[in-house]
C-alpha cells in the first residue's frame, strides 16, 4: 500500500520532469529536470531492492554524463529556445499529429491489455553487488566485453573528430 | 520497522547532524587560528575565552547581513544552488560508521546512521551531485568571474573523481565488499592491517584526490582569489553565502572522515578488541576514529599553507596523466595479487 | 560457481576471427600512433588481418556450434555473412587506397581500424542468438560508421551527414533497444531460443507486448537498412559520406542488417513470422516504389545510387516476407551481388571524382571515349543493378521473384516487375551520358593499379556468374539448409 502510493508519487514526478525537459525554452533547466528525472527513477529502483542499480544511476547518470551535459550547455551559452517550432508549417504539424496518434495507439493497446509484464523467476537480488558481478562475468561475459569494445571506439572516435590537431 | 528503531535512526540522524555542524564550527575556529599560529600572528581572540565564540559570531552576522542577488541572475537556480551543494555534503555521513556498537536496554545499536551494502558507492554518487551546486551557482549568477569558477571546478571534480573512485575500487577488491563496516572489519587487528600499509599507492592518489574534490589548497583553483576574486560565490551574500561555506567544511568533515575508514581503519583502536570492552570499548572506539579525523583535518590546514597553488593545465595533466594511470595499476596489482593468492 | 557452463576453450576458438580483427584494429591504431609513414603498411596489416579472420571462420565452420551459454551460434549461415563481410572489408581497403589524401586528408590509421571494428559487429549480429549481442553488434557497427562518414574533418558536407546520422541513429537504436525491452519483458529472455520456447509452450505473458517489441525491433531495423518510411536519411548520409565510405555503408550494414532479420524472424519468432506477412508486403511495395521514383530525379551519381539501394532493400524484404529455404538461399545470392557489384560502382565514382566535380551525371559525358575499360565495366554494374539478364543481377532478381510466385505473391511480384522497369531507366542514363555524348570528357580520373585491377575482376565475375551461377547458388543454398 504505502509503496504503491510512494511508487505513483515517484513515477508522476519522473514523468513530470520527463515533460518539463522537452517542453522547457531553457537548456539549463531542462538538464536540471532531466537530473530530477533520474533520481526518481533511482528511488524507484530502491523501491525494488536495486540498490546498486539506484546508486549506479544516480553516480553515472545524475553525477557524470549529466554534468558534462551542463558543461556544454553553458560553454554554448545556449538562449531560450522555442519549444513549439513545429506548428509553424503543415508538414510539422502533420508530423506531430502522426506522433500523437502513434503514442495514443499505444497506449490504447496497453490499457486494453491486462497482461502484467515479466517477472522473474528466480529472485535475481540486483541489489547484491555480487549477483551482479557474477552475471556480468559467466552469463554475460561476452556482452560485457563486447560493450568494452563498443567504449573503444567511441573513444577512438571522439578523439579523432574533436581534437584540434592530430 | 518498530517505533524504537525510528526514533533510536531518529536521534542517530541528529547526533551526527549537531556534530558535523560543531566540527564545522570548530574546523572554521582551527582554520583561522592554525594559520595565524602558522604565519606568527595571533588570529581571532577577541570574542569569547581565546575567540573560541568567534564561528558564532560570525554565524550571528551571517543572518544579519543583507541577502542580495544580482539584477541579472537566474533567480530560481540562483537560489537552489546553495541547497543542492549543501545537502549532499550533509547526507554523505550517513553511512559512516563512526564507532563500535553500544547495547542499551539489550538493544545493540550500531554507531552509524544507516547500513547500506553499497555504501561507498553511495558516498561517491553523493559527492558526484555536489558539483551541480558550484556549476549552477556559477552559472546563474551572471558573472564572468562565478562562471569561471564553476566550470574549472566541474572540470576539476569531474577529473579527480575518477582517480578518487579507482583508488577505492583497489580497497573493495581487498576487503571484498562495497559496505564500510565490512571494509573496516578487514582492517582490524594490529595496525599494520590497517588499508594505509597494504595500499599505500592508493592512499596517495586518494589523498590527493580529496583535496582536490574539496577545493583545498593546493587545487583551489575553483576560489582562486586572486584571479577570480571569489570563484563560484563571488555573487553571494547572508545565509547563501554561508550555506556555500558550510558545505565547503562539512564535505572537508566527510573527507577525513572516509580517509579514516577506508585507510586508517576506521573507528578501530589498534591491539584492542572492542567488542570485549563492553561500553568502554565503544567510547574508546569513538574517540579513536575522532582523534584520527582530527588529524586529517589539520592535515587539511596544514597543506594549505605549506603548498603553494598549482596553476590549471598542471592539476589537469596531473589528474588525468598521472593519478588516474597510477590508480588503474594499483588496481592491476591489487588484483594480480589477490588472484594469485586464491590459487594457492 | 562452475564458469565452464558459459567459457570454455571451445568458445574462445570460436570468436578467434573477432579477437583476431580486434588484435590488428589495435595493432593498426598503434601503427598510426608510432608515425608510420607509409600509408601502404597500415593498409597491408589490416588486409593481413583481414585473411587471417577469413582463415580462421572457415575452420569454425562445420557442424553447428553453439557459443557463451547461447549467446552465439556459428553455422553456415553465420560463415557465410562472415565471408561477405570480410570479402566487402578488403575491397573497400583496396579501393580506398589514396581516396582520402585526394580529399584533402591525410591518410589515418582510424580508418581501416574503424573499417575492422565495424566488421566485428557485423559478425557479431549475424552470429547472435540473443538480443543483446544483437544489439551490441548493431552499435559498434553504427558508431564506427558514423565515425567513417564524418571521417573528412574539413569537409562541412562530411560534418553535416555524420552528424545527422548520429543523431537519427542514435533515435532508431533507442526504438530497437525499447522492442528488445518489452520483448524481454514479454518473454522472459532476450535468448532467441528462449523466445521460442516461451511462444511454443505459450508462456508469453503478454501478446501485446512482444507485439509491440517486435515491431520497435523491425522499426531498428529498418531504419539500419533504410526501408521506406525510415530511409529519410540515406540521401544525404550517401551523398556527403566519403565515397568509399558509402561503398561500405550501403553494402555490409545491409546485409549484415538482413541477415540479422532472417535470423531474428526465422529462429526467434519463427511462429508468428506469418502474422507480421502483411506489413513485410507493405513495407516491401513501398520500399521498392518510393525509393525507385525518387531516384528517377537525382542528378548527383551518389544520390541516385543511394536511392537505388533503397529499393533493393524493398526487394531484398521480400525475401524475408516469403522466408523458406529458397527465398533464404536468393537473399543470400542477392546480396553478394548487389554489395559485390554497388563497391565496384563506388569504387569507379571515387575515382572519378574531384574537388566540387565528377558526382553530378552531367561529368560523366563522353567519358566511354577516354576510359573505355572503365566505362564498360560502369556499364557491366548498371546493368547487374538494373538486373539485364547476361548479368548477375538478372539472375538474383530472378531467384528471388521465383520464390516470391512460389508462395503466391503475385501482387507484390509485379510491383517488383514494374519497379524494375523504372529503374533501368536511370541506371541507364548514366550509360547513355557516358557513351552516347559526343563531348569530351574533362574528367581525369585517379586510380591505384591494384583497384582498378579488383573493378575488372569484379565486372567480369558478374558476367560468369550471370551465366553460370551455379557454384555460388550451391553455397547459398548450402548456407540457407542450416537455418531454414
Amino acid at each position: 500500500m504505502f509503496t504503491s502510493i510512494f511508487f505513483y508519487f515517484l513515477a508522476s514526478i519522473a514523468i513530470a520532469s520527463a515533460i518539463f525537459v522537452v517542453l522547457n525554452r531553457n537548456a539549463v533547466y531542462s538538464a536540471i529536470a532531466l537530473v530530477l528525472c533520474f533520481f526518481s527513477l533511482a528511488v524507484i529502483y530502491l523501491l525494488l531492492e536495486a540498490y546498486v542499480i539506484a546508486v549506479l544511476e544516480v553516480f553515472i547518470y545524475a553525477g557524470a554524463i549529466m554534468v558534462l551535459f551542463l558543461f556544454v550547455i553553458m560553454l554554448l551559452n545556449l538562449g531560450l529556445e522555442d519549444a513549439f517550432p513545429y506548428f509553424r508549417h503543415l508538414q510539422r504539424a502533420l508530423s506531430l499529429f502522426m506522433v500523437g496518434l502513434f503514442f495514443v495507439g499505444i497506449f490504447l493497446i496497453m490499457f486494453n491489455e491486462q497482461g502484467i509484464l515479466h517477472q522473474p523467476g528466480e529472485k535475481f537480488s540486483a541489489g547484491d553487488i555480487y549477483a551482479l558481478g557474477e552475471a556480468l562475468f559467466s552469463k554475460y561475459l561476452l556482452p560485457f566485453e563486447v560493450a568494452s569494445l563498443l567504449l573503444l571506439v567511441a573513444l577512438i572516435g571522439t578523439v579523432y573528430l574533436a581534437k584540434r590537431k592530430i | 520497522m518498530d517505533l524504537l528503531g525510528f526514533i533510536i535512526i531518529l536521534v542517530k540522524v541528529l547526533v551526527v547532524f549537531a556534530a558535523t555542524m560543531i566540527t564545522v564550527m570548530g574546523m572554521i575556529y582551527a582554520e583561522r587560528r592554525v594559520s595565524a599560529f602558522m604565519q606568527g600572528r595571533l588570529g581571532p581572540n577577541r570574542v569569547g575565552p581565546k575567540g573560541l565564540l568567534q564561528p558564532i559570531a560570525d554565524g550571528i552576522k551571517f543572518f544579519m547581513k543583507e541577502d542580495l542577488i544580482p539584477s541579472g541572475a537566474d533567480k530560481p537556480i540562483f537560489i537552489l544552488a546553495p541547497a543542492i551543494l549543501l545537502i549532499p555534503a550533509l547526507m554523505t555521513f550517513a553511512v559512516i560508521p563512526f564507532g563500535s556498537s553500544i547495547t542499551i536496554f539489550g538493544r545493540e545499536i550500531a554507531l552509524q546512521v544507516a547500513d547500506v551494502n553499497v555504501g561507498i558507492l553511495y558516498i561517491l554518487a553523493l559527492t558526484s551531485i555536489g558539483v551541480y551546486g558550484i556549476v549552477l551557482a556559477g552559472w546563474s549568477s551572471n558573472s564572468k568571474y562565478s562562471l569561471l569558477g564553476g566550470l574549472r571546478s566541474s572540470a576539476q571534480l569531474i577529473s579527480y573523481e575518477l582517480a578518487m573512485g579507482l583508488a577505492v575500487v583497489s580497497i573493495i577488491l581487498l576487503a571484498g565488499s562495497l559496505r564500510l563496516n565490512d571494509i573496516i572489519a578487514d582492517q582490524q587487528g594490529y595496525f599494520l592491517s590497517w588499508n594505509v600499509f597494504k595500499q599505500p599507492l592508493a592512499f596517495i592518489i586518494f589523498l590527493v584526490a580529496v583535496y582536490a574534490e574539496t577545493n583545498r589548497l593546493p587545487f583551489d583553483l575553483t576560489e582562486a582569489e586572486q584571479e577570480l576574486v571569489g570563484g563560484y560565490h563571488t555573487e553571494y551574500s547572508s545565509l547563501k553565502f554561508a550555506m556555500f561555506f558550510l558545505a565547503e567544511y562539512a564535505n572537508m568533515i566527510t573527507a577525513a572522515a572516509l580517509t579514516v575508514t577506508l585507510f586508517f581503519g576506521g573507528w578501530d583502536v589498534p591491539l584492542l578488541d572492542e567488542s570485549s570492552l563492553g561500553l568502554l570499548g565503544a567510547i574508546l572506539s569513538v574517540l579513536s576514529f575522532i582523534l584520527k579525523m582530527a588529524f586529517f583535518l589539520f592535515l587539511f590546514i596544514w597543506v594549505r599553507w605549506t603548498f603553494p597553488r598549482f596553476r590549471y593545465d598542471q592539476l589537469m595533466r596531473l589528474g588525468w596523466k598521472v593519478l588516474l594511470p597510477l590508480a588503474l595499476v594499483n588496481i592491476f596489482l591489487t588484483g594480480g595479487y589477490l588472484t594469485l593468492t586464491a590459487m594457492k | 560457481m562452475d564458469i565452464s557452463q558459459f567459457f570454455t576453450s571451445a568458445d574462445l576458438f570460436g570468436i578467434a576471427p573477432e579477437i583476431i580483427l580486434t588484435v590488428t584494429a589495435l595493432s593498426v591504431l598503434t601503427l598510426e600512433m608510432l608515425h608510420v609513414s607509409r600509408p601502404g603498411i597500415i593498409l597491408m596489416v589490416a588486409a593481413l588481418g583481414l585473411f587471417l579472420a577469413g582463415a580462421l571462420a572457415i575452420n569454425t565452420s562445420g557442424d553447428e556450434q553453439i557459443l557463451f551459454g547461447g549467446m552465439l551460434v556459428l553455422n553456415r549461415f553465420s560463415v557465410f555473412f562472415d565471408f561477405l563481410y570480410i570479402t566487402i572489408g578488403l575491397l573497400t581497403l583496396i579501393f580506398s587506397q589514396g581516396y582520402l589524401e585526394k580529399r584533402g586528408s591525410a591518410s589515418r590509421g582510424e580508418y581501416p581500424a574503424l573499417i575492422l571494428f565495424a566488421i566485428i559487429g557485423m559478425m557479431l549480429m549475424t552470429r547472435a542468438n540473443d538480443l543483446v549481442i544483437v544489439f551490441l553488434g548493431l552499435e559498434l557497427l553504427s558508431l564506427s560508421l558514423y565515425i567513417l562518414v564524418g571521417f573528412l574533418r574539413h569537409d562541412q558536407l562530411s560534418n553535416e551527414s555524420g552528424l545527422k546520422y548520429l543523431l537519427l541513429g542514435a533515435f532508431a537504436t533507442g526504438f530497437f533497444l525499447f522492442g528488445a525491452a518489452l520483448t524481454y519483458g514479454a518473454a522472459g529472455t532476450t535468448n532467441y531460443n528462449g523466445i521460442v520456447t516461451a511462444i511454443t509452450n505459450n508462456t508469453i505473458l503478454s501478446d501485446t507486448y512482444l507485439f509491440l517489441g517486435i515491431g520497435l525491433l523491425l522499426i531498428g531495423f529498418a531504419f539500419k537498412v533504410a526501408l521506406v518510411p525510415f530511409h529519410m536519411w540515406s540521401p544525404d548520409v550517401y551523398q556527403g559520406a566519403p565515397t568509399t565510405v558509402t561503398g561500405f555503408l550501403c553494402t555490409a550494414p545491409k546485409a549484415a542488417g538482413f541477415g540479422a532479420l532472417i535470423i531474428l524472424f526465422n529462429r526467434a519468432f519463427v511462429d508468428i513470422h506469418y502474422q507480421w506477412q502483411d506489413i513485410f508486403w507493405i513495407l516491401s511495395a513501398m520500399t521498392m516504389t518510393i525509393g525507385n521514383i525518387s531516384a528517377l530525379i537525382q542528378h548527383n551519381v551518389k544520390r541516385m545510387l543511394a536511392f537505388s539501394s533503397v529499393s533493393h532493400a524493398g526487394f531484398l524484404i521480400m525475401g524475408i516476407l516469403v522466408l523458406n529455404e529458397t527465398s533464404i538461399s536468393a537473399v543470400l545470392f542477392y546480396l553478394v551481388v548487389y554489395s559485390v557489384v554497388n563497391l565496384g560502382a563506388f569504387a569507379i565514382v571515387s575515382a572519378a571524382e574531384q574537388e566540387e566535380r565528377g558526382l553530378n551525371l552531367k561529368d560523366y559525358r563522353g567519358l566511354a571515349a577516354q576510359h573505355p575499360w572503365l566505362s564498360a565495366a560502369m556499364t557491366i554494374f548498371m546493368l547487374s543493378l538494373a538486373g539485364f539478364p547476361p548479368t548477375a543481377g538478372f539472375v538474383a532478381k530472378f531467384g528471388l521473384f521465383s520464390a516470391a510466385v512460389s508462395q503466391g505473391y503475385i501482387g507484390l511480384v509485379i510491383i517488383a516487375v514494374l519497379n524494375t522497369l523504372i529503374s533501368i531507366y536511370y541506371y541507364l542514363r548514366l550509360v547513355v551520358n557516358m557513351y552516347m555524348q559526343k563531348e569530351e570528357s574533362t574528367l581525369i580520373l585517379s586510380y591505384k593499379m591494384l583497384a582498378i585491377v579488383f573493378v575488372g575482376l569484379i565486372a567480369i565475375m558478374m558476367i560468369i556468374l550471370g551465366i553460370t551461377p551455379g557454384y555460388l547458388l550451391e553455397i547459398v543454398t548450402e548456407a540457407a539448409s542450416t537455418v531454414a
